[in-house]
C-alpha cells in the first residue's frame, strides 16, 4: 500500500512538472502566435509597443549580446586557460581567484544592475547605453563561463598534454592546437549557458541599457532589450499583452537559435582544427 | 632551443586577465558599499531595520516588511519546489525507463532555461486572473510563490538527481538483497545517503529564489506590507530595487544599494551553506 502510494507520488510530481511546462508553452503559443509576422519582427514599435513590431528592439538586443560576448569570450577563455594550464593545482593565488569567481556567480542579477548603473553608467559616464548594459552582462556571465571552460580543460586527458610535451610543443601551442579544441564541447556549453542568461536577463538591464525603443545609432545610445520590452509591455502598457506574448515567443526562439549557433561554433571551428 | 619562450610571453597577460576578474568582484563590492555609505554610516542602518515602514518621500526607509516578504516567498517556494523537485529526481533516477528519463531531463532543462521574464508574463496573464477570479486582486503572495517554485524546481530536481546518482550501487544492491522494496530502499538508503547533497540542492534553490527579481516583481502586486495572508499583495526587496531605482536620489538611492548589499549577503550565505553541505557529502563518497 505504502509502496503504491509512494510510486504514484513520484510519477505524479514528474507529471505535474511536465504538465506545467506544457501549460506555459501552450499558453504562450496560443496568446502570441497569431500576433507574429515578418512585419512584427522587422518594423518599429508604435503606440508604446501595442502595435507595430520589435525591429529596433531586436537590433538593440543583438548589440548588447555582441558587446557582452566581445568582452566575456576572450577574457573568460584567457582566465580559464590560465587557471587550468598555467597554474599548479593548489596554487594559493589561483584558488583565491576561483573563490572570487564563485562569490561573483552568487550575486543576484538585480545587484549587477545596481553595480552597472553606479560604475559603467555613472562613474565611467556611459549613461544609459547599450555599451553599459553589455558590459554589465559580461561581468554577470563571466564566472559561469570561466568555470565551465576550466572544468572542460581540466577534464582533457593528461596523455594529450604529455604527447604534446614529447613532441616538443610549447604549452601555448599545446593549448591552442590541442587542448582548446579538445575542450570544445565544454566551451560551447559554457557559451550556451552564458548567452542564455544574457539573453533572458531583464533586471540587470533596466537601469543600465534603459528603455528607449528607437533604433540605436551607436553603442552609446540607450537600447531596449527584448526581455525589458516584455516586462514593460506587460506591466506598464495596458493592452500590450498580445505583443508581450509574441515577444516572449521571439525571445525563446532567439535563445534556441543561439544554442544551435554555439553548438555549431564549437563543432565546426574548434573541432575541425583538431581533426586536421 | 626557444621552447618555453613564447610561454613566458603568453603567461603574464593570462595572469593579468585572472587579476582583472578578481578585481571586478572587489569593484562590485566597493561600489555597492560606496553608494550605500550614507545609510551605513552614522547608525542609519538602525533606522533601516527599526523604521515603521518604507516611505522614501518622508525619509523613512524601514525595509523589514519587504525583508520578511522576501523570506516568506522564498520559504513558500521551496516548500513547494523541494518535495516536487525531489520527486522528479527520484523519478529520473529510479522510476523512469531510460528513454523517458532522457526526455524528462530535456524537459527540466527547457524549464530551467525559460527566461524569468517569460515565466512572469505567464504568471501575470494566466495564473493571476485564475487566482483573482477566486480571491481578488490575484497578484499576491500565492501567485509569486507558485511561479517562483516553478522556476526553481529544475534546479532542485537536477541537483538532487546528481546527489542520488552518487549513492554507491553496493548500498542499494545490499538493501535489495535484504528484501527491501524499492520505496524502502529509496526512503531509507538513498535519501539518507544523499542527504547532504539534497540539502545542498534545496539551499541552492533558495538562493535562486530570493535573488530572483522579475517573476516576483510581475506577479506579487508590489504593495509594501507585512505578508498577512496568501492572497495579499506583497513587495520583496529585489522588486523594490527594480521599481524605485529609476527615480531614487540621495538617501533613497543609498538605501536601495544597502538593500542590494543585504540581499547579496543573504544569497552568499545560502550558497556557502550549500557548498559546505556538498563538501561534507563527498566525504562518504
Amino acid at each position: 500500500m505504502a509502496d503504491r502510494l509512494f510510486s504514484s507520488a513520484v510519477w505524479l510530481s514528474a507529471a505535474l512538472v511536465a504538465a506545467a511546462l506544457l501549460w506555459i508553452v501552450g499558453d504562450l503559443a496560443r496568446l502570441g502566435l497569431s500576433h507574429i509576422s515578418l512585419e512584427f519582427i522587422f518594423s518599429a514599435p508604435e503606440n508604446a509597443g501595442r502595435s507595430g513590431g520589435i525591429g529596433p528592439i531586436l537590433v538593440s538586443t543583438l548589440l548588447i549580446i555582441g558587446v557582452t560576448l566581445a568582452v566575456a569570450l576572450p577574457l573568460g577563455l584567457m582566465v580559464a586557460v590560465w587557471l587550468a594550464e598555467f597554474t599548479r593545482r593548489g596554487n594559493r593565488l589561483s584558488n583565491q581567484i576561483r573563490l572570487a569567481l564563485d562569490v561573483m556567480a552568487g550575486i543576484p542579477s538585480i545587484v549587477f544592475g545596481l553595480f552597472g548603473n553606479a560604475f559603467f553608467s555613472i562613474y565611467l559616464g556611459m549613461g544609459f547605453s547599450i555599451l553599459s548594459g553589455g558590459l554589465t552582462l559580461a561581468v554577470m556571465i563571466l564566472p559561469v563561463f570561466i568555470r565551465t571552460c576550466e572544468i572542460g580543460l581540466t577534464a582533457v586527458d593528461n596523455s594529450w598534454r604529455q604527447g604534446a610535451e614529447a613532441l616538443g610543443m610549447t604549452r601555448t601551442s599545446a593549448v591552442w592546437h590541442i587542448l582548446l579544441p579538445a575542450a570544445a564541447p565544454a566551451i560551447s556549453a559554457g557559451l550556451i549557458l552564458g548567452i542564455g542568461r544574457a539573453t533572458a536577463e531583464t533586471a540587470a538591464l533596466i537601469f543600465t541599457s534603459g528603455y528607449v525603443d528607437r533604433m540605436p545609432e551607436s553603442l552609446l545610445d540607450s537600447g531596449r532589450a527584448l526581455a525589458v520590452h516584455i516586462y514593460d509591455l506587460s506591466m506598464n502598457v495596458t493592452g500590450g499583452d498580445p505583443a508581450a506574448h509574441a515577444s516572449a515567443l521571439v525571445l525563446i526562439a532567439l535563445i534556441i537559435l543561439f544554442n544551435l549557433l554555439a553548438q555549431g561554433f564549437s563543432d565546426r571551428w574548434l573541432y575541425r582544427r583538431l581533426a586536421t | 632551443m626557444f621552447r618555453g619562450n613564447i610561454d613566458r610571453l603568453v603567461e603574464p597577460p593570462l595572469r593579468l586577465a585572472g587579476f582583472v576578474c578578481a578585481a571586478i568582484l572587489l569593484l562590485i563590492l566597493l561600489f555597492l558599499i560606496k553608494e550605500a555609505a550614507p545609510v551605513l554610516t552614522g547608525g542609519g542602518w538602525r533606522l533601516f531595520f527599526a523604521d515603521s515602514g518604507w516611505y522614501p518621500m518622508e525619509g523613512l526607509f524601514g525595509i523589514l516588511p519587504m525583508l520578511v516578504a522576501s523570506l516568506v516567498v522564498m520559504l513558500g517556494a521551496i516548500m513547494i519546489a523541494a518535495p516536487i523537485g525531489l520527486g522528479c529526481a527520484i523519478f529520473l533516477q529510479y522510476y523512469a525507463p531510460p528513454v523517458l528519463a532522457k526526455a524528462f531531463r530535456l524537459l527540466l532543462s527547457l524549464l530551467a532555461g525559460m527566461p524569468s521574464v517569460v515565466l512572469g508574463l505567464w504568471g501575470l496573464t494566466v495564473l493571476v486572473p485564475i487566482i483573482g477570479s477566486w480571491q481578488p486582486p490575484g497578484t499576491s503572495l500565492l501567485a509569486a510563490t507558485i511561479v517562483l517554485a516553478l522556476m526553481v524546481i529544475p534546479t532542485m530536481a537536477l541537483a538532487s538527481a546528481s546527489a542520488l546518482s552518487s549513492v554507491p550501487g553496493s548500498l542499494m544492491n545490499g538493501a535489495a538483497a535484504l528484501g527491501l522494496t524499492l520505496r524502502a530502499r529509496i526512503c531509507y538508503i538513498a535519501i539518507t545517503s544523499a542527504g547532504a547533497g539534497i540539502r545542498s540542492a534545496a539551499l541552492l534553490s533558495m538562493a535562486r529564489a530570493i535573488g530572483e527579481t522579475m517573476v516576483v516583481l510581475m506577479v506579487a502586486g508590489n504593495v509594501v506590507q507585512y505578508p498577512s495572508g496568501l492572497f495579499e499583495p506583497v513587495r520583496v526587496l529585489t522588486a523594490n530595487i527594480a521599481l524605485e531605482m529609476a527615480y531614487a536620489t540621495d538617501l533613497h538611492r543609498a538605501s536601495l544599494f544597502a538593500s542590494g548589499l543585504l540581499l547579496t549577503l543573504i544569497v552568499l550565505a545560502l550558497a556557502w551553506l550549500a557548498a559546505r553541505s556538498n563538501e561534507s557529502s563527498k566525504q562518504y563518497g
